[in-house]
């Protein structure tokens, strides 16, 4: 029990418990976390201060979503802040609470860090409030990442639905760097959102679109009249695909805007498993039908990963809360493969 | 080779110890509880009504408090609140419950040191008291849970009851730390008191009568997890938590923070996984929705999850759970009906399979 030192993996005293598991099963690649913090010297609960640099709407309405970039004043702390895509934060608004997000930024030793939070409870309201120039605490990057360098050599799907974009973001941003884009094959990226004023990173994606080596892919929802969803195109430029058979729609050269939702979107896309790898997340009803999108097309569950959330307040697993079964989401999460997912107890 | 104290020398001890601050059971509305003591536990106490675990990991802690700017009106940084650097003697442990501190160092220092935990307990100095008196009762079933009612896990002094005195066993340097402190408080042991030291201890054990079958608990609870069987057990909890915020190996908390006249500061708190907010999303949705996956989600902590993890079952025996229960929830009654129906439905499957043939 020395303090300053970190243990990697189970405890002492565990016992071997790779046998069958009906109930649970650990998954997430093992302890990567680790390769960012090197020795645990500091507080782990104690957050460093960061001022707000940049706030920038996403999405409007009674929920919306504001993409925050926060710099870490202490220049010292900056180095222990460098993160791995999928990894989280947990932001403090001193005196209200904190906070989970996942870091949507590209991994950096300059103490930035971003995070797309939606309006829903104490903490992300008081988040709302923010102006640049304000003070929040972070502490973190917690939690297992996706498996970039494993993926190397491989054709790369990304499929975002709404805000669930945010962590994917990580990963496609690492994918297409100056420094990894030829480590990977054919990149393909398929997001969705309920209208155009929806889409996040607007600017990115529109940099993104003039790119050659990229294949984006959009799709919003349908538009609503007095009497529900109007069938057809919901704006001028996002013609409706062929519900009935999503992967019958006959695609006009170069067209690559639709009316319909992620899961079919995927199946109009028609992404090949053969080595590759898909990166998705959104809410738990699009991760479902993507899921099932993909296997049609042959995808097995170990070749798609996903981030999990559940509540969390410590982050490091000792507070109890986040568990799937036997699964710590903020310890052996938040990254799974589809596979882990599917072995892990029904308790979502 | 042993010591021994005679118990009116105790107080002379705690006297000489100006280094600890003492903690020790003390009666208090008809339970125990433990608090600062300058003298000897009170002769006859049973097991206390709030585990001393809340002596490393208190109820509320202030984790931190929160620095202003320059109006004074806004909260712009966080600072730890000054540590405290004396030692800590607990004089008066129950070998369960110290035994249930081994189990919360696992815990606090999984992959991550939790400081303020870990910060207290290696200031701590513990004295395990051999159960004797009314102790072990009939809630108590440590030998189940591999322990024992003499049990030295997690303790540095063992400390037995032979009338007048004890018989003391330093069990690593900081017990030995308590011995050269104490000076001539202590006396040397004979063959006479070792022999009667025994004899306690052996008597400790004959008194247990609760014996928890814990074989194939684990195994049953594999196949159990949608089962109508946690709908039948959970039926009367009242979901008070009583059974989580007593027990000496939990140790879930709640992170909050607290502003009051202008001052700020992040608390944490026992939290129980009873508590429906306990996992409830900032969306409204909530992955244990009901009483049944939660009492579900505490017996598979116990006897699964915690055992996958760290290696350790998350109970000791103590028996807290069951005496303190408002409705009666036994949990050895609860882990061992997992047995019994796995094997129901065991069978009924296999009827079902010789039906279809």
């Amino acid at each position: 029990m020395s303090k300053g030192t970190r243990k990697r993996g189970k405890a002492e005293g565990v016992g071997p418990a790779e046998a069958p598991r009906p109930v649970g099963g650990r998954g997430g690649p093992d302890g990567a976390s680790a390769k960012v913090h090197a020795a645990q010297e500091h507080n782990v609960y104690l957050p460093v201060t960061a001022t707000v640099t940049k706030i920038e709407l996403e999405a409007g309405g009674a929920r919306p979503i504001r993409t925050f970039t926060f710099e870490i004043d202490a220049p010292a702390e900056h180095a222990r802040f460098l993160h791995r895509p999928g990894q989280f934060i947990i932001v403090s608004q001193f005196g209200t609470g904190e906070s989970v997000f996942a870091i949507s930024s590209f991994p950096n030793a300059d103490g930035v860090i971003q995070v797309s939070a939606m309006k829903v409870g104490n903490v992300t309201g008081k988040m709302h409030e923010l102006k640049v120039g304000d003070k929040v605490g972070l502490r973190g990057p917690y939690g297992n990442d996706f498996p970039v360098d494993a993926w190397k050599g491989k054709d790369m799907v990304f499929i975002g639905a709404g805000i669930g974009v945010s962590p994917v973001r990580s990963v496609y941003q690492w994918v297409l760097h100056p420094d990894h884009r030829k480590d990977y094959g054919n990149v393909t990226l398929i997001y969705g959102a309920r209208t155009p004023a929806d889409l996040a990173y607007k600017e990115e994606f529109a940099a993104i679109e003039a790119r050659d080596d990229v294949d984006l892919w959009l799709c919003i929802d349908w538009a609503f009249g007095p009497k529900g969803p109007i069938e057809g195109d919901a704006q001028p430029g996002w013609p409706a695909i062929n519900m009935k058979a999503p992967g019958e729609t006959v695609v006009p050269e170069g067209k690559r805007r639709f009316t319909c939702f992620v899961p079919q979107l995927v199946e109009v896309v028609k992404p090949s498993p053969e080595n590759a790898i898909v990166v998705t997340c959104g809410p738990p009803i699009a991760i479902k039908f993507i899921t099932q999108a993909l296997a049609k097309l042959g995808w097995t569950p170990s070749q798609i990963y996903t981030t999990l959330e559940n509540r969390m307040k410590c982050g490091i697993g000792k507070c109890g809360r986040c568990n799937i079964g036997d699964i710590y989401v903020c310890k052996h999460g938040p990254v799974f493969t589809y596979e882990e997912v599917k072995r892990m107890v029904n308790e979502f | 080779m042993a010591n021994t104290i005679r118990k009116d020398r105790i107080a002379q001890l705690v006297s000489r110890l100006t280094d600890y601050d003492v903690y020790g059971p003390v009666e208090e509305d008809g339970v125990f509880l433990y608090r600062r003591v300058t003298g000897p536990p009170p002769p006859g106490f049973t097991n206390s009504r709030v585990p001393p675990k809340s002596i490393f990991f208190p109820q509320t802690e202030t984790m931190m408090e929160f620095e202003k700017d320059g109006t004074g009106h806004r909260f712009v940084g966080a600072r730890e609140p000054e540590r405290a650097a004396r030692k800590i003697l607990l004089l008066g442990g129950r070998p369960c419950d110290v035994r249930a501190a081994t189990f919360l160092d696992r815990l606090f220092t999984w992959d991550y040191i939790d400081p303020y935990y870990v910060d207290k307990r290696e200031r701590a100095t513990v004295i395990s008291f051999t159960c004797t008196g009314p102790m072990p009762n009939e809630q108590c079933f440590c030998p189940s849970m591999d322990g024992s009612p003499s049990g030295t896990e997690g303790a540095d002094m063992l400390w037995t009851d032979l009338g007048d005195s004890y018989y003391v066993e330093a069990l690593t340097p900081k017990g030995e730390a308590i011995l050269s402190a104490g000076g001539d408080a202590f006396g040397k042991a004979g063959k006479k008191d070792a022999g009667a030291a025994k004899e306690v201890k052996a008597a400790a054990d004959e008194r247990i009568t609760r014996r928890f079958d814990r074989e194939g608990v684990a195994a049953a609870l594999e196949c159990l997890f949608d089962d109508p069987y946690w709908d039948t057990v959970s039926e009367p909890c009242l979901g008070c938590g009583i059974c989580t915020l007593l027990c000496p190996t939990c140790h879930c908390f709640d992170i909050n923070d607290v502003v009051r006249k202008g001052e700020g500061r992040r608390e944490r708190t026992w939290d129980t996984c009873q508590a429906a907010y306990y996992s409830l999303h900032a969306s409204g949705h909530n992955p244990r929705p009901g009483k049944k996956h939660r009492q579900r989600n505490r017996l598979y902590h116990k006897f699964l999850y915690i055992d996958r993890n760290l290696g350790i079952v998350g109970c000791v025996g103590c028996g807290r759970c069951i005496a303190n229960c408002p409705v009666n929830i036994d949990i050895i009654e609860v882990a061992e009906g997992t047995k019994t129906c796995a094997e129901a439905r065991r069978e009924g499957a296999g009827a079902d399979a010789k039906g279809a043939a």
